[in-house]
């Protein structure tokens, strides 16, 4: 599938370089940033090694690399976060000192964060005119922000409604602002980091048209992200940074996925995974007409739903479907309001943090879908996280205190078993990168060996050579016998290692297929609530 | 947040800003044409000069070793406890009914029961607040204060209707007997054979750097210290792990509590030898600054409550010796000292970077 989007994108992309190139010939002009020499280094690590870049005006690059590789040190260097260890920008040919955000905006730099910057309870017009107001009354700033908001909207077709309260705007509206607060600043330059971690598919989609509505009205581009597809689909031109050091600038045009991949990882990548198949055995867990409602509104809708032994149930659909509360309620994190759920023939009674010891204590393991708010205790050393929930085992425990010896051995040997990186256990968690964060999640929840595993998103914000160790470690639990529940919003993860497939809609279930006999587009459906083989497939369909 | 190695974080930064912070005092002091170098001898002579200066200062210290870290255990459960004073007055009044009930016996019970009846007071008056966090979702730092306000009044109405002897108009229980009183540490040492002077501080000092220890192994060592931090970095990582967020908050408030509670022993059994009002004399508050400063660590707490306990002695001292510098001006070096020590290490710590910056090795080594 993702071959086939890869040549459909080519023929325009290159029309487009030679229209490009010929520009280019005709006129030189100065690149709309330059980057030379750039290095930068965090005590012993080498966050940025002699980075050179130099991106054409009114064009779309992309740099890609594995988390850690020091996209983000060198975009916080160029907005004047942190300050280069030597080296020197260029921004539109002119040499600049950026050593506060303030120099950046003044350069023409617009920054969209992963994270947004926004104030919640503001509207739109106020947190874009936020830090830009232009003096001690208000009035005059948003009178003129409106007019000025007007004209940008219309250029660039971002539809944002000025007075719409921020924490109530969709996050791919939320994104519009902090773009329009760049473009307000009158950026020129505009750096998007990994922007579609937070999006669906279709705000995604949105968001890639709107970028080429800048690059066509000549604003410059520079784009983050670890996924591939994107980087074909969008950009024009394309590095790669890989352990601190930058490739050279490559026409997207010429090159693929698996080289990209490559490039990135250090070795060939498998993007294909043969699964061996599926060996059923009896059923772990079922859920039964289960309902919930937060603050008055339902979330899940009579769910049904059965995982057994030796298959993995991938949960689809568009975030914000009720996938969340389904996970917190199979761990126990939130009660339901109706319904019932039963694990290996007991139906669940206690309720609360009784329940959450209770469910870990049988055998269920929980890869939380963010491991951020619910995995990982940022602050605390690697190991303290290496035991988290599990801290209350036997061996962990010596009299009346713990075991902290055998605590320590224990996380050094699931940072050898799960390849974390840097081997070092008393390091602080939130210093390691987004994937060995995750990764020692997966090591935790997995070490246990659990009957039944609750996988949420394993793979968000995880560069592409963890993504393929998770998913080896998922298949391997399936492979053992064991039953998985696997909640994902990339449908590509979902196919990749479902046996079947229940999509979610609004709460309910609005589908389920066996993963050998539904594609994407079925899928697709599926997540906009359309079954258009309602019947075909009861919830539970015959297998093996 | 530029990092810096642990040893220029833990002590060259505090070491600077303490610094940074005796500068601006003598500045205060010379503002009021009066010599600073004669200040800080007179200070440090006060404070440290001799082993009767020198035994206030422990005692301060003792005091403010509870009360820190009475502060920081709830901190480390992300609870802002301010209600120290308030639970220290409480576990007085449990001291002081160990006193009034056993001192016909002798010290040593004394001092265990009134240690636990201090423990369990203190306690009890940082647990309803935790309950009201718990289950109704108060705000702590509010009712903790109150409760400093309910306590003051408690104890006036305590002193001057029950527990004041009968004939007597002054707010004060008698005085406990003498074989109750908890020894001092000069007759600690003289048991084995010496013969040194008066020195103020009593044994309860040494219950304050056992609490310590205690307090290091709870927060580290245990499992329940180990989800008390869980829950104060993330209460939805401590929900994911199983915890009771119900369980933790009152635990945590209770050993809180109860620390500040202990205080008390000190003043009353140990000093005082009797329960009159203002015994806590602002320790309770004195406590977050001591916490703050030592980072919420134990032995921290314990460099910080010696600290503090030397300005409170010496600054004493100071104003007694040089009538020319009012006693408030000890009050304006410790709030500059909890200025740069606490609020503005920041002040200290980008240049102390920028400078280990300039001295780092090619490796990118800290020295």
């Amino acid at each position: 599938m993702t071959i086939a989007q890869t040549t459909a994108v080519r023929p325009d992309r290159n029309s487009m370089d030679q229209i490009l190139s010929t520009k280019e010939r005709l006129q030189p002009t100065a690149p709309a940033i330059s980057l030379k020499g750039i290095n930068k280094a965090f005590g012993l690590v080498q966050a940025n090694r002699n980075v050179n870049l130099s991106v054409a005006p009114g064009t779309i690059h992309g740099i890609v690399g594995e988390n850690g590789a020091g996209k983000s040190t060198l975009m916080s260097i160029l907005y004047g976060f942190y300050q280069a260890d030597s080296g020197s920008i260029f921004i539109n040919g002119r040499e600049r000192r950026i050593v506060s955000s303030t120099d950046a905006i003044n350069a023409g730099v617009g920054m969209v964060h992963q994270h947004f910057m926004l104030v919640r309870p503001f509207t739109s017009l106020e947190n874009i005119v936020l830090g830009a107001e232009g003096g001690p009354f208000l009035g005059n700033a948003l009178k003129q922000a409106r007019t000025l908001l007007k004209q940008i909207t219309a250029e660039y077709g971002l539809d944002v409604d000025p007075d719409a309260v921020v924490e109530d705007l969709p996050v791919g509206a939320q994104q519009r602002v902090e773009i329009l607060k760049a473009l307000y600043r009158k950026a020129d330059l505009l750096i998007l980091d990994e922007p579609t971690s937070v999006l669906t598919p279709s705000e995604a989609d949105h968001l890639f048209r709107l970028l080429n509505g800048l690059r066509d009205s000549g604003k410059t581009v520079i784009f983050i992200t670890h996924k591939l597809r994107e980087i074909i689909e969008l950009t024009d031109t394309v590095s790669v940074m890989r352990a601190g050091e930058m490739s050279e600038v490559i026409q997207t045009s010429r090159t693929s996925i698996p080289e990209l991949a490559e490039r990135m990882v250090g070795r060939i990548v498998q993007f294909e995974r043969e699964k061996d198949p599926a060996r059923i055995g009896k059923t772990v867990l079922s859920v039964r007409n289960a309902s919930v409602k937060v603050d008055g509104v339902a979330r899940l809708k009579n769910i049904d739903l059965e995982v057994r032994a030796g298959e993995v149930l991938g949960i689809a659909g568009v975030a914000g479907n009720g996938q969340t509360e389904l996970l917190e309620c199979l761990s126990g994190m939130r009660a339901l309001d109706d319904g019932s759920i039963i694990l290996s023939g007991q139906s669940l009674a206690a309720t609360g943090s009784s329940l959450v010891r209770f469910l870990r204590a049988s055998g269920v393991g929980h890869i939380p879908e963010d491991r951020h708010k619910h995995g990982l205790v940022a602050p605390f050393m690697a190991w303290e996280n290496c035991a988290l929930g599990h801290h209350r085992k036997s061996e962990f425990r010596r009299g009346p205190l713990m075991d902290i010896t055998s605590m320590q051995a224990d996380a050094g040997a699931k940072f050898e078993a799960f390849d974390v990186r840097p081997r070092d256990i008393f390091l602080k968690t939130a210093n390691f990168s987004g994937g060995n964060q995750q990764k020692i999640v997966v090591a935790r929840e997995i070490a246990e060996n659990p009957d039944l595993l609750l996988v949420g998103q394993p793979t968000r914000g995880v560069d592409i050579g963890a993504i393929e160790f998770i998913h080896n470690q998922i298949l391997e639990l399936r492979a053992a016998g064991k039953a998985i529940l696997l909640v994902s919003v990339e449908l590509d993860e979902i196919l990749a290692l479902s046996d079947r497939i229940s999509v979610m809609f609004d709460g309910r279930i609005s589908g389920t297929r066996l993963a050998s006999e539904t594609n994407e587009s079925d899928l697709g459906q599926l997540m906009g609530g359309v079954d258009n083989r309602e019947g075909v497939h009861a919830t539970t369909p015959k297998m093996g | 947040m530029p990092q810096l190695p642990r040893w220029a974080e833990n002590v060259l930064v505090p070491i600077l800003s303490v610094g940074l912070a005796v500068l601006f005092s003598a500045l205060a002091v010379l503002s009021i044409g009066e010599s600073p170098l004669q200040a800080v001898q007179v200070l440090s002579y006060g404070a440290f000069g001799n082993p009767y200066n020198f035994g206030f200062t422990l005692y301060y210290t003792t005091n403010f070793i509870f009360t820190g870290l009475a502060v920081s255990v709830a901190f480390h459960a992300g609870l802002f406890n301010i209600g120290g004073e308030g639970q220290a007055l409480f576990g007085g009044i449990g001291a002081a009914l160990a006193g009034l009930w056993l001192d016909s016996t002798n010290w040593i019970i004394v001092l265990i029961i009134g240690l636990g009846a201090s423990i369990a007071f203190g306690s009890l008056w940082a647990a309803v607040p935790a309950f009201l966090l718990a289950t109704r979702g108060s705000n702590i730092v509010i009712t903790t204060i109150m409760f400093n306000y309910i306590a003051a009044g408690l104890l006036v109405a305590l002193l001057s209707n029950v527990l004041k002897p009968t004939g007597s108009d002054a707010p004060r229980t008698r005085q406990f007997a003498q074989d109750s009183h908890v020894p001092r540490l000069d007759q600690v040492i003289n048991w084995w054979g010496f013969d040194i002077a008066r020195i103020e501080a009593n044994i309860i000092f040494l219950v304050a750097l056992l609490a310590a220890v205690g307090v290091w192994l709870f927060l580290y060592r245990s499992r329940l210290g180990y989800e008390v931090r869980m829950f104060g970095h993330s209460n939805s990582v401590s929900d994911y792990s199983g915890q009771s967020s119900f369980k933790i908050t009152m635990i945590a408030m209770a050993i809180s509590g109860g620390l500040a509670g202990l205080m008390a022993t000190n003043a009353v059994l140990g000093q005082q030898h009797q329960l009159s009002l203002g015994f806590v004399g602002g320790a309770g508050f004195t406590g977050i600054a001591v916490s703050l400063i030592g980072r919420s660590h134990p032995l921290g707490i314990v460099l910080a409550a010696l600290l503090f306990g030397a300005l409170f002695q010496g600054g004493a001292e100071l104003s007694f010796e040089i009538p020319a510098i009012p006693t408030k001006m000890i009050i304006v070096i410790q709030a500059l000292v909890i200025l740069f020590v606490g609020a503005m290490e920041n002040l200290i710590r980008y240049p102390t970077v920028a400078l280990l910056t300039m001295f780092r090795t090619r490796n990118g080594r800290w020295i």
